[in-house]
């Protein structure tokens, strides 16, 4: 039985390229049944003024769908209240949008902190004017336990949050998260935006992905308006995906190693980072190749000289990185800080449906290349590194797998690239539609959906990997040693711009 | 890891030339820089990096820097942990409405003489967030800024330039003044 069967409701025709379906409050509740059941995934949950969509996958088939509940009341029956990834989408939903999940277990606040001025501000708005309200840290209790508070503000160049460490000794007994301090309202910006406009905002959600925020935006534009982009720009696309993930994991697997102390890793991992972002700027005019995807195609095409640097950079990184890995792997000090430190379990990792190395590194090989999977990895070969252990030595090796499947996928890339237009028009005037993307970035897999009325952005929600990492990480840093923090933080790298929007 | 070091023997360093002080930069902090201040610090700064909102494509280029090619702690220039340690704060992000406490008491809690680089599009003038009800829009708007460093995101040599520029026109001033 198809997955869109299971749940029933009365299907939305405007929505590609996987159906949209209206439930009601039984078909909800099924839903969640269903999930709380492990039998299907959570992808997300976001909003609207008088609804609440959920966008689910059967890891079986692979099937996606998105189910609506319509809130005329102004409420819905919670999906955190029995399946517990869903509570800060939840929460956060709440402060945007004014509708109450009934039976949420965690009635506080999580964007919102008070300072916006406004309430609801995607809602129903309502001016806002006391002081900003204390926030209520979850209490720890038992003998000798001390608070660590860091952050907004961090001791690195590093994005802005909250962490509240409960600590017996050593060892902590509890992390809490909190978060939102970079949040921009990037969804009330959005609306009512013309696509190219919308591109740029949407390609700035989180940087270090930005090309798998363009790509996702942009094939969720083209389904909606049911557009295909030319063959060449997708082999493009591809191009600049594997570049930003080869770019993002050197600068990953040389921080994780400094932040255990082993600069050395850091030094010669940063060389293969600049090389990567200087061979990107000259092939696509930008280092982190910010605004080349758009929708319909690509921005910018690769030339010879392009496809030459390329090559040489391939040869480079081929020559010096496996023996930065073997170092690595045979320096004890380094592996006594990574083995076994901050492990996320199978089981918890399946069920907040954790994507990217994080996911990977738990045994849940999902990889939205493979699976749905999009134009042009049909046409080429890769693995999905898969690892058991959890740990943040299982981390760094998803990634460094993944480093050598990339070099792969740049050099076939470069070898089966077909000739042609890099664009089409959009031809968004006056039309509408509603699109949804599956997109995998460095991080993990980026869901971008789009609701487009007369060639304009009518919503759009985007949801990154980090949403479903960042409750992974406070379970993982249970029992290990405060010092231990910044390593097994790092080893995550969840992004605080693509949660907070 | 012999062979890598041997290698880093034997090669020349991959830090390159640096690059001349970027002349609009140099104009900014014309106007306004406390010379006294200048020549106490001599070419030394202490950098403290805030981010007040970014996507964080701005850190990842500042992070840039420090690597082999910008090699930044060669000019003097070092990033600190703590703002009580800074003479700079280097500040990304169109500043979020829920950052813009936490980047007035960082300003606050570094010592003078002080000043502020903002580095990125957004930190001039909120860039593609402007106009957002969660964003305030400009580092400007909540503390002093000396130099704008403006691109999305500056590369590199970009910042290195404006950075350049006020450890130069620090050091002429002080020499002048």
């Amino acid at each position: 039985m198809a997955l869109i069967d299971k749940i029933g409701g009365v299907k939305v025709e405007a929505h590609r390229p996987w159906p949209r379906v209206v439930v009601n409050e039984a078909g909800w509740g099924a839903l969640i049944a269903k999930l709380s059941a492990g039998d299907l995934t959570l992808l997300g949950l976001w909003g609207e003024p008088n609804a609440v969509h959920m966008a689910v996958l059967d890891e079986e088939t692979a099937e996606i769908a998105v189910a609506t509940i319509e809130c005329a009341q102004g409420s819905f029956p919670s999906v955190g209240a029995l399946h517990r990834p869903a509570i800060r989408f939840e929460r956060a939903l709440r402060d945007l949008y004014g509708l109450i999940p009934e039976g949420l277990p965690d009635p506080r606040p999580w964007l919102d902190h008070g300072r916006w001025g406004v309430r609801h501000p995607l809602g129903d708005r309502e001016d806002r004017e006391e002081k900003p309200p204390l926030y209520a840290f979850l209490p720890a209790e038992g003998e000798s336990l001390h608070q660590i508070p860091v952050g907004p503000v961090h001791a690195g160049i590093i994005e802005p949050g909250h962490f509240r460490f409960t600590a017996n000794g050593e060892t902590v007994v509890r992390l809490e998260e909190r978060l939102g301090y970079v949040h921009k309202g990037i969804e009330s910006l959005m609306i009512g935006a013309p696509l190219d406009k919308a591109a740029r905002i949407a390609g700035r959600t989180s940087g270090d992905s930005t090309v798998t925020y363009a790509l996702a935006f942009a094939r969720a534009v083209e389904a909606a308006l049911k557009i295909e982009a030319p063959a060449r720009a997708t082999y493009l696309r591809a191009l600049m995906a594997e570049l930003e993930r080869l770019a993002n994991h050197f600068g990953d697997i040389g921080a994780i190693c400094n932040d255990a102390s082993f600069a050395l890793m850091l030094a010669q991992c940063g060389i293969l980072r600049e090389r990567t972002l200087r061979a990107a700027d000259a092939c696509f005019g930008h280092r982190l190749m910010m605004d080349r995807i758009v929708p319909g195609g690509v921005a910018h095409d690769l030339s010879a000289e392009g496809a030459a640097t390329l090559r040489a950079l391939l040869h480079e990184l081929r020559r010096v990185f496996p023996r930065l890995v073997e170092l690595y792997d045979n320096t004890a000090s380094l592996q006594d800080r990574t083995a076994a430190s901050g492990v996320v379990r199978p089981e918890l990792a399946r069920q907040f449906g954790a994507g990217g190395f994080v996911g990977r590194a738990s045994g849940r090989a999902f990889d939205a290349r493979k699976r749905p999977g999009y134009p042009p990895y049909d046409q080429l070969k890769f693995d999905v590194v898969q690892l058991d252990a959890g740990d943040v030595n299982a981390r760094v090796w998803v990634r460094i797998r993944e480093v050598d499947q990339s070099l792969n996928l740049i050099e076939q890339i470069l070898r089966h690239m077909p000739a042609g237009p890099i664009r089409i028009e959009a031809g968004a005037e006056a039309r509408s539609g509603e699109g949804m993307a599956l997109v995998e970035g460095f991080r993990g897999d980026v869901l971008a959906w789009v609701r487009i009325e007369s060639g304009r952005v009518a919503r759009c929600h985007l949801l990154d990997p980090s949403w479903l990492h960042w409750p992974l990480l406070e379970a993982a840093i249970e029992g290990n040693i405060v010092a231990d923090f910044p390593l097994i933080n790092k080893s995550f790298n969840c992004s605080y711009s693509g949660h907070d929007l | 890891m012999r062979k890598t070091l041997i290698e880093s023997l034997i090669r020349r360093p991959l830090a390159e030339a640096p690059p001349a002080p970027d002349e609009a930069a140099l104009k900014e902090l014309a106007e306004g820089l406390d010379r006294a201040a200048r020549r106490r610090l001599g070419r030394s700064l202490a950098i403290r990096e805030v981010d007040a909102g970014s996507c964080n494509g701005c850190e990842l280029e500042i992070h840039a820097l420090s690597n082999a090619f910008y090699d930044l702690e060669r000019f003097g220039l070092r990033f600190v942990a703590s703002p009580r340690h800074a003479d700079v704060l280097m500040v990304t992000g169109p500043v979020t409405k829920n950052m813009r406490e936490a980047l007035a008491r960082t300003y606050i809690a570094t010592p003078d003489p002080k000043w502020v680089v903002a580095v990125g599009d957004c930190a001039l003038d909120g860039g593609v967030f402007a106009g957002s009800y969660a964003v305030v829009g400009g580092v400007s708007s909540v503390v002093p800024v000396d130099l704008h460093i403006r691109g999305c995101p500056p590369p590199p040599a970009a910042i290195l330039k404006g950075l350049i520029a006020l450890v130069t026109s620090t050091n002429h001033q002080a020499v002048r003044g």
